[in-house]
């Protein structure tokens, strides 16, 4: 932004005096604390170029390995970040002013990074589906440019085709959710909420079963995104238009008052508060949307019953993490002047997530569309930790953030093992007894059930805790009362669906499980294991939450 | 010295829970076990009466402070013993009968199979009720009052497969929570009134504490002695209670553990002192029950369940001294302690026949039975004078003084008090001298008892059940059963006149309970000889009754006030209408509430709830362009509230 900030003198119509070469200054990038972006982008490219060079046969194996590898280097380049002091006493902003390196956004990217780990371990799972034509296959649908029912489809699926593009396209979704939660800048913002967007819109469309459902929840979920991002977008020209800057620290300065030097070509709009308001309110609400908060969450019942199982789960943890880091950094760096208007606003917002996301799941009898608005209703416990305003509720909201992602991608997991002949059982009445059929199964749903509703001894209780705490301490004690409310109506339908597991007779034609391979095993093993631990000792992982709850500016 | 105090509670604690936890290979020895360790109590007892001897009369207190309880913030619970002159009374009456009883006990339940546990269940019975009185404030003293409580449910219910011994239990368990919960709201009253539960503190606090807050912890206090005590309204459960072994009898429902209202009620005489209507409320419940229970034990048949309304009739008299205040504790508990000699020696031998006619309680069909069971026949007749107050043995003494301290209580109220008691004396002349005449003088009933009416409507159906249609072999209890008995008969007789020469009970008790002459109307020489008189216009009746003319085996239909008295005067029919039917009804229209109210409410929710959820489902209506639409409007709300709050 710095290369424009100088007027040119023009000597005449034809030329220009030309800078002298010692005025361009090459940016500063620090590689180092990019690195865990970097890493997963690189990753992410291997994985293009594999399926451009690669044999089709040799093809999952490379990526999976390229995936796990890349993720696990950038997991292990942050928590290197992390031990080196950059989340406290060296947190700085880097890339010239675009990406902050602090507590939160290190918090935050170790746990999307860790989610897309076991996501990763959902994607590559081949043991669910029957084997068809002697081909082992995942959830992608065999060649996703054929068109649904068509003969192309089946010759794919004769010849045991598989997308294994998903892999790439998963890398560069985390890679853009891991600028999202770092981004210091608007328009840095907004290119990371369309570099990991693009790629779940892509996602969403390739479920091999129920392909046109699976390809208009892709449709609906891109055009819905497109038209938030429009919104986004213009409340950043906006936000410029006020500040005469995109950087965060800018636009906080001038929201304080502190402004140093006024733009010329912006002298009629700075410092109007119309467009700070305005602007301000429109970026809210692209963030809003990715959050799934009501009256913005429409998109998400739809899209998550449609989309594959694994990309559901990816989506639910994943982007809810990358979402809610980029609005706390949005509230608390840039708009914190502006905090009495902002926050009237975001109680409602929050008090209508809560009580939307709870009334209306109690009506659901999909299994995933349930846990689809649980996830709004839990949206809404997260934004009453945003509303308190203080150290606590950034702490309180890594804290939740970090737990509820792994809960919810392990009950997505679990929902890909419930099949019938027609893949996934995802009608509640399906689920009827499955808890006696198959004990463990249905003890390790029971248990994200449970997380889901805070029962003590979850994570889920530990989280909500700590929120409602926070939020109490931040004076939002009416919020605090409406989330317990909205806690006891959503309790009801997670505990329904436990006494449907357990205390009814299992239907003859009832759906199996299948038994799954190491990878779905070892990603629900792994939530049930997180949700236990940080249920029963959550201390250490509060305060690691803790230590992380400051940004840099 | 101070040390042993633990140990009196400790000694028959330890030996229940071995008894109780010690399982079968116990069984050989265990009742000697339990024995043993109630006369331990005793001897400690004992060595500690003696070191209180020693001591100037106003320094006997012994305090042992052994650990703190409950400490939280002001609320300070401790375990900690006061031993002073009152409850050494108690403690010395308690492990001696207790220790005579055990003894009797071995002999009596020799042919049960869960002797073993019985005595455990003894042991726990002395230790809740030492605690009681050992008990240095009032919440411990709860702990005990509960644990005898116990005790008394597991006793009474001891031979549970008989279908009315599990009710009786059931009976008394549920009566007795009534009381419990007037102790436990007293015991509230007094931590927000008093700020403490012990009973230094508290008593001596009762001078600057409002009247009102008195009266209502001294009314409290009177529930809880009523259920404990068995006295109007709380009575109905004693005579049920007599369904237990007959040394439990003796032991807890005569002697021991139903004098612990008094022992409450004397205890908190600081708070009865200052409160004259709780006082009036007590003399009341006393003057009532000691009518009613004397009116009861008239009309029974059933030998146990007489003596349970003369234990009704007796306590009420305690309790009716312990209201008169100064002028009546010492009396109160010197009336107690005798009635536990001759009243335990009672039962004891009531059980003794019953030991000896298999098991018939029904005193129509004894008579006769002096020559078969002499030994017997004199204790129970040392302890029938004793209770009917002949001159000169035990009962003459206390309930004399009783009687005294009732006139003196002075004014209408005194001569009322002291007309009942003195009717209450011929009616306890009357009905003793009709059970001693029904069982050891007369026909011998028995004899052709099976013979002559082998269908005959029985006053007590659960001897046609035991099936003795064979002519029993009345014969004399074994010593270990007739020892106690011979034991008891000597404190019957001679206890009264040593307490009361030289007044060394009042002495003994004056510096816990205080003492005051009051102010009698009638000299004492008038009082005894209306005593003596009343007691001879009593005898006589009975004898004229049952002595003279030839007893039925069934009972005649009686009068209305007989039939009523049969019936324990109504009390269960009493209890059933207005407890037992108001308490369904009242459960049915709360139970109505619940339904049609809180249930609306809850289930009124759950379904607005669903209600809404299926009309917001609705908006779900899969269509692109109508979430656009909300979106839309989701902004343009988010963008003018933003506003808005700038502009407010």
């Amino acid at each position: 932004m710095s290369a424009v900030a100088d007027p040119v003198t023009v000597h005449s119509l034809w030329t220009m005096a030309a800078e002298s070469p010692d005025k361009f200054k090459a940016p500063d990038i620090e590689y180092g604390q990019l690195s865990p972006t970097l890493i997963v982008l690189g990753a992410a490219i291997i994985g293009v170029l594999i399926e451009a060079l690669l044999p089709r046969k040799a093809r999952y194996g490379a990526q999976l390995f390229t995936s796990v590898i890349g993720v696990a280097a950038a997991f292990a380049a942050v928590i290197g970040l992390a031990v080196g002091d950059y989340g406290t006493s060296k947190a700085r902003v880097a890339a010239e002013g675009a990406i902050a390196v602090d507590g939160p956004a290190l918090f935050l990217q170790g746990t999307i990074l860790l989610v897309s780990l076991v996501a990763v371990f959902t994607f590559a799972e081949r043991r669910l589906d029957p084997v068809a034509h002697g081909n082992h296959v995942d959830s992608f649908a065999a060649q996703a440019a054929a068109v649904p029912g068509g003969e192309g489809e089946k010759e794919a699926i004769k010849a045991g085709f598989t997308t294994t593009e998903v892999f790439p396209l998963l890398l560069f979704a985390v890679g853009g959710m891991l600028v999202f939660t770092s981004a210091n800048d608007l328009l840095t913002l907004f290119i990371a909420l369309e570099v990991f967007s693009l790629p779940l819109y892509v996602l969403c469309a390739l479920a091999r079963r129920q392909r046109l459902m699976s390809q208009e929840a892709a449709v609906k979920y891109f055009l819905l995104g497109a038209f938030s991002s429009a919104f986004l977008l213009f409340g950043i020209a906006l936000l410029y238009g006020y500040a005469g800057s995109v950087t965060y620290g800018r636009i906080a300065d001038v929201v304080d008052g502190e402004v140093a030097e006024i733009t010329p070509a912006l002298a009629q709009t700075m410092g109007n508060d119309a467009l700070l308001l305005i602007g301000g309110a429109m970026v809210l609400m692209g963030l809003l949307f990715k959050v799934g908060a009501v009256p913005f969450h429409m998109w998400t019942p739809d899209v998550y019953q449609g989309a594959p199982t694994p990309v559901t789960g990816f989506m639910a943890a994943a982007t809810k993490v990358a979402a809610f880091g980029a609005l706390l950094r949005l509230l608390y760096v840039v708009l914190p002047g502006l905090r009495w208007d902002w926050r009237p606003v975001m109680y409602g917002v929050a008090i209508v997530t809560m009580l939307g996301g709870a009334i209306v799941a109690v009506t659901q009898t999909d299994v995933k569309r349930l846990l689809a608005y649980s996830s709004i209703a839990h949206g809404g416990f997260i934004l009453a930790g945003v509303i308190a305003t203080n150290k606590q509720g950034v702490s309180a909201v890594l804290f939740y953030l970090g737990a509820y992602s792994f809960v919810t991608l392990g009950a997505f997991s679990v929902v890909t093992l419930v099949r019938d002949a027609g893949g996934e059982a995802t009608h509640l009445s399906k689920w009827a007894g499955l808890g006696r059929r198959s004990p463990l199964v249905g003890a390790v749903f029971a248990i994200f059930l449970l997380a889901f509703a805070g029962i003590p001894l979850t994570s889920g209780f530990a989280g909500k805790f700590a929120v409602f705490k926070a939020a109490a301490e931040g004076g939002a004690g009416a919020l605090v009362v409406v989330g317990v409310v909205s806690s006891a109506v959503a309790a009801f339908f997670y505990i329904r669906v436990i006494v449907l597991m357990f205390f009814s007779e299992p239907r003859a034609d009832g759906p199996t499980v299948a038994v799954p391979s190491i990878l779905t095993s070892s990603a629900i093993a792994i939530g049930v294991a997180v949700t236990l631990v940080l249920g029963i000792a959550p201390q250490y992982f509060l305060e690691l939450a803790g230590d992380a709850g400051v940004f840099v500016r | 010295m101070e040390n042993l105090i633990g140990w009196l509670v400790a000694a028959p604690l330890l030996g229940a829970a071995v008894l109780l936890c010690g399982g079968k290979r116990l069984d050989r020895l265990g009742h000697w076990l339990g024995t043993l360790l109630a006369a331990a109590s005793f001897v400690i007892g004992a060595v500690l009466f003696l070191d209180m001897l020693g001591e100037d009369e106003h320094h006997r207190a012994m305090h042992q402070h052994l650990f703190s309880w409950i400490p939280v913030g002001g609320f300070q619970a401790d375990v900690a013993f006061q031993l002073d002159q009152l409850s050494m009374t108690f403690v010395l009456l308690i492990t001696g009968v207790g220790t005579l009883i055990h003894i009797y006990s071995i002999g009596y339940m020799e042919h049960d199979e869960r002797r073993r546990r019985f005595f455990g269940y003894l042991n726990l019975f002395l230790a809740a009720m030492l605690l009681l009185v050992i008990a240095d404030n009032y919440l411990l003293l709860y702990v005990g009052w509960e644990g005898v409580g116990l005790a008394s449910y597991l006793l009474i219910g001891f031979w549970q497969h008989k279908p009315s011994a599990a009710t009786a239990a059931k009976k008394a368990f549920l009566v007795n929570r009534v009381g419990d919960v007037g102790l436990s709201i007293a015991i509230m009253l007094m931590f927000t009134t008093f700020g403490t539960f012990t009973f230094g503190p508290v008593l001596e606090a009762t001078g600057e504490t409002s009247e009102g807050k008195l009266t209502a912890i001294g009314l409290m206090l009177l529930l809880a002695a009523c259920g404990k005590s068995a006295q109007v309204p709380l009575q109905s459960w004693l005579g049920d209670a007599m369904e237990g072994p007959t040394p439990v009898s003796a032991l807890i429902h005569a002697a021991t553990m139903v004098t612990a209202g008094v022992y409450l009620i004397t205890r908190s005489g600081a708070i009865f002192n200052a409160a004259p209507d709780a006082q009036t409320a007590v003399v009341t419940v006393g003057a009532v029950t000691l009518i009613f229970g004397a009116i009861i034990g008239c009309a029974k048949d059933d030998i146990k369940k007489a003596l349970a309304g003369s234990t009704m009739s007796q306590i009420g008299y305690m309790i009716l001294a312990a209201g008169l205040g100064p002028i009546g504790y010492v009396f109160a508990i010197m009336h107690l302690v005798t009635h536990g000699f001759f009243k335990a020696g009672l039962f004891l031998g009531a059980g003794s026949v019953m030991h000896g006619m298999n098991d018939e309680v029904d005193m129509r069909k004894y008579g006769g039975l002096r020559k078969y069971m002499p030994i017997t026949f004199i204790t129970f007749g040392l302890g029938y004078l004793a209770i009917i107050g002949f001159p000169g043995l035990s009962g003459f003494f206390s309930k004399d003084k009783i009687i005294e301290a009732a006139f003196a209580k002075g004014g209408t109220e005194g001569w009322i008090l002291g007309l009942t008691t003195l009717l209450g004396a011929a009616i306890t002349a009357y009905y003793m001298t009709r059970v001693m005449l029904l069982t050891f003088f007369g026909e011998e009933r028995w004899r052709n008892a099976a013979t002559r009416s082998p269908n005959a409507p029985s006053a007590e159906p659960a001897a046609e059940t035991r099936g003795e249609h064979a002519e029993p072999h009345p014969h004399e209890s074994p010593k270990s059963m007739t020892i106690p008995m011979i034991v008891l008969a000597f404190g019957s007789v001679f206890a009264g006149g040593l307490f009361s020469v030289g007044d060394r009970f009042v002495h003994w008790l004056e510096p816990v309970t205080g003492h005051d002459h009051g102010d009698s109307p009638l000299s004492a020489t008038t009082v005894t000889l209306s005593t003596v008189a009343v007691l001879i216009v009593g005898v006589s009746l009975a004898w004229a009754q049952y002595g003279r003319k030839p007893v039925p085996v069934v009972a005649p239909r009686g009068s209305l006030l007989t039939r009523a008295a049969r019936r324990d005067l109504l009390q269960d029919d009493f209890n059933h209408v207005v407890l037992v039917r108001g308490g369904e009804h009242l459960t049915r229209s709360l139970v109505y509430v619940d339904h049609k109210l809180v249930d609306g409410v809850v289930n009124g929710t759950a379904a607005s709830v669903g209600g809404l959820s299926g009309r917001l489902r609705r908006l779900q209506n899969g269509y692109a362009r109508s979430y656009a639409v909300s979106m839309f409007g989701g902004t343009a709300v988010l963008i003018a509230a933003t506003l808005l709050m700038r502009a407010v």
